[in-house]
């Protein structure tokens, strides 16, 4: 989950990295008072990146100036997020700009320090000139200040910033981050280093031991919205064709299989895993779509029992009584049960093959 | 990375509904399970076999089957590394990256295999399956010559379904999982396969998300068997997760058409969809 600036910064400070000294606010009138010390910048607060190519970051030189940025960002949109609060923070009399981070590398499956003296640009273009180093971790050794004085080694900075580093790594730690990076890491005139800016992502899956509470997208459609409440993998699309599929690699391979033959699915829902027994609220989700003409069933169960899923199917079925017609493909763990089930109750026989499943429900949606 | 029939199976968390469940048909199908682990009820014994309470405690065993739910992953890994088994499968899903990067580091150093997480474990029809496939189900799993690599259960099933169906059996399913970090790759999986004399061809089941199928397509490249393989997620819109937390296109070719041209110039056929890989099986000669 992307976290804000002002939230990033918070971790920062907490791990002793000097951050600008500022206000996050979500009025005009308060960012007049906090800009009331000298020139700031207004920065619109959205957990998104590219904020200042979108027009998010705005300079001020007197509180008038700071009230009008601040009106014209809050209750605009940046990258699709609302702008509720602004951060008003002093101007940094910066000497060099450079960019620092922590993420995780694939290639090793474990941490790596990243460091450019070009900060404040794109740390693609860096790379791409070769002009980003990076030092893998080993996480059970740690990040030692001998290592990251290595990696500052001919760049003109002093131990100062092999410190931030360490900290900067122990932040990442401490806040399951799959990124913590300050871009850019401000130099100042007497060589203090201060984080300009700050881009946090925790893993979604540490949230829970992290005390946060995932946050819903912005460009979430109110049955997306009513799945994430639901703890359902749920993306609406605008097609036709309702999916309805047990496990993520069977749901992709369902809607692949939709546009494979010519249609577009109206969604994409998973109810494997442990949500197999949410089978009814989940089609319920499905069946209130907009556009949607028909519907595809595919059940392979391994872990996920297709008669407890089918159970649900039927009930909700029964319950909505819909006019669109369902096509459905049932094999794996439970399937003598839940063929019968789906036969008995709704008199609809299974197709054998996915895949004729599929076409008959593309078929059914033109 | 292939189960045999001898292969001695620890279960973590066996006390559990689903463990139990797994369990007691993993034991009818003829795996190896020698006991269970579950810290809180050390010395007593489930399903008729011992419950101890770490692996120090524990009898013998090759592979350590983690039934523990993913915040208790990490503590069950190294606990079970201590035992220096030859493999660990973690089912679960949704394990804190930060975590499974401790997992791999030290399993690197104990020498030990880890599978997952988020598999859905690992299946030698005819002779012993470790995880949550319907291994049990003839109509899904029967021995045979094609290996299949699979990062989804579900998928997995499916396509073991119609390769049976069409008269195919398979020598091993090996289930790497859907997850960002997996201990096995596929390219780990299509080596094993390679290397495994009952094994003529592979079914590699591979998702968009990750660089995993472009690693797998430069080890495919060199095989002497056969290669076909299905990519799942090229309907999928991107910056999405499809799913599994491997599964969203980030940075440039971790989407379909990339994974697919590379698997393709090293010589497998890509089909476009399931059912077909059968046929696609048969052109290879198989």
């Amino acid at each position: 989950m992307n976290l804000t600036e002002h939230e990033g910064k918070a971790v920062l400070a907490a791990a002793g990295i000097a951050v600008p000294r500022g206000r996050v606010v979500t009025s005009a009138g308060e960012t007049a008072d906090a800009a009331s010390a000298g020139p700031v910048v207004v920065k619109a607060q959205v957990p998104t990146g590219k904020r200042g190519k979108a027009g998010g970051v705005r300079f001020a030189a007197t509180p008038a100036e700071a009230a009008a940025a601040a009106s014209a960002l809050l209750g605009s949109s940046i990258g699709g997020h609302p702008v509720r609060a602004v951060l008003v923070e002093q101007r940094l009399p910066i000497v060099r700009e450079l960019y620092v981070a922590v993420t995780i590398d694939p290639a090793t499956k474990g941490p790596v320090v990243l460091l450019s003296a070009e900060g404040g640009i794109d740390v693609e273009d860096a790379a791409a000139r070769g002009a980003l180093r990076r030092l893998s971790i080993d996480i059970l050794d740690g990040f030692s200040i001998a290592q990251a004085t290595g990696l500052i080694a001919g760049l003109d900075l002093d131990a100062r910033a092999a410190e931030v580093l360490v900290r900067l790594y122990d932040a990442w730690r401490r806040s399951d981050a799959e990124l913590l990076e300050i871009n850019p890491l401000a130099v100042l005139p007497d060589g203090a280093l201060v984080a300009a800016d700050a881009k946090l992502v925790v893993d979604d899956a540490s949230l829970g031991r992290q005390s946060l509470k995932p946050a819903i997208s912005p460009h979430a459609t109110p049955a997306e919205t009513r799945a994430a409440a639901l703890g359902l993998n749920f993306h609406q699309l605008d097609g036709t064709v309702g999916v309805l599929a047990n496990g993520a690699g069977l749901t992709m391979a369902t809607l692949d299989m939709v546009r494979h033959f010519g249609g577009a699915a109206a969604n994409f829902l998973e109810i494997g895993g442990d949500a197999y027994t949410q089978a009814k609220p989940a089609l319920e989700l499905v069946l209130a779509l907009p556009g949607i003409r028909s519907l595809v069933v595919n059940f392979c169960g391994a872990y996920a029992r297709t008669d407890v899923m089918a159970g649900g199917v039927v009930e909700a079925w029964r319950a909505l009584s819909p006019t669109i017609p369902v096509f459905f493909s049932i094999h794996g763990t439970g399937e003598d049960e839940a063929v019968a089930l789906v036969r008995e109750q709704l008199g609809i026989e299974p197709f054998d093959r996915a895949e004729d499943a599929v076409k008959a429900a593309v078929e059914a949606a033109r | 990375m292939i189960l045999r029939a001898e292969d001695r199976v620890a279960v973590w968390g066996i006390t559990g509904r689903q463990a139990s469940f797994w369990t007691e048909r993993m034991i009818a199908y003829g795996t190896c399970v020698v006991g269970g682990i579950n810290p809180a009820r050390p010395g007593t014994s489930h399903l008729g076999l011992p419950v101890w309470g770490r692996a120090a405690e524990a009898e013998r065993f090759d592979v350590a089957l983690l039934f523990v739910p993913p915040a208790a992953v990490r503590e069950a890994t190294l606990d079970a590394l201590s035992a220096r088994p030859r493999t660990v499968i973690i089912l679960a899903e949704h394990v804190p990256l930060h975590d499974m990067m401790i997992v791999h580091v030290a399993a690197r150093r104990a020498g030990v295999r880890i599978i997952g997480a988020n598999t859905a474990g690992l299946v030698t029809p005819g002779a012993a399956f470790a995880g949550i496939m319907p291994a049990f189900n003839d109509r899904i799993f029967r021995p045979g010559r094609v290996g299949v690599v699979s990062r989804s259960g579900s998928l997995g099933a499916l396509v073991c379904l119609n390769l049976v169906r069409a008269g195919y059996g398979q020598s091993a399913f090996i289930g790497v999982g859907g997850d960002t970090l997996p201990g096995t790759t596929s390219r780990d999986a299509l080596e094993a396969l390679e290397a495994d004399p009952r094994t003529a061809a592979a079914v590699l089941l591979g998702e968009i998300g990750g660089g995993m199928e472009q690693e797998a397509a430069a080890f495919v490249r060199g095989m002497s068997k056969p290669v076909v393989a299905f990519i799942a997620g090229a309907a999928a819109p991107p910056g999405k997760r499809m799913g599994h937390a491997g599964a969203i296109i980030g940075a440039a070719g971790e989407g379909y058409a990339a994974k697919r041209q590379a698997l393709e110039a090293a010589g497998a056929i890509v089909v476009a969809t399931p059912g077909e890989l059968p046929a696609a099986l048969h052109d290879k000669g198989i």
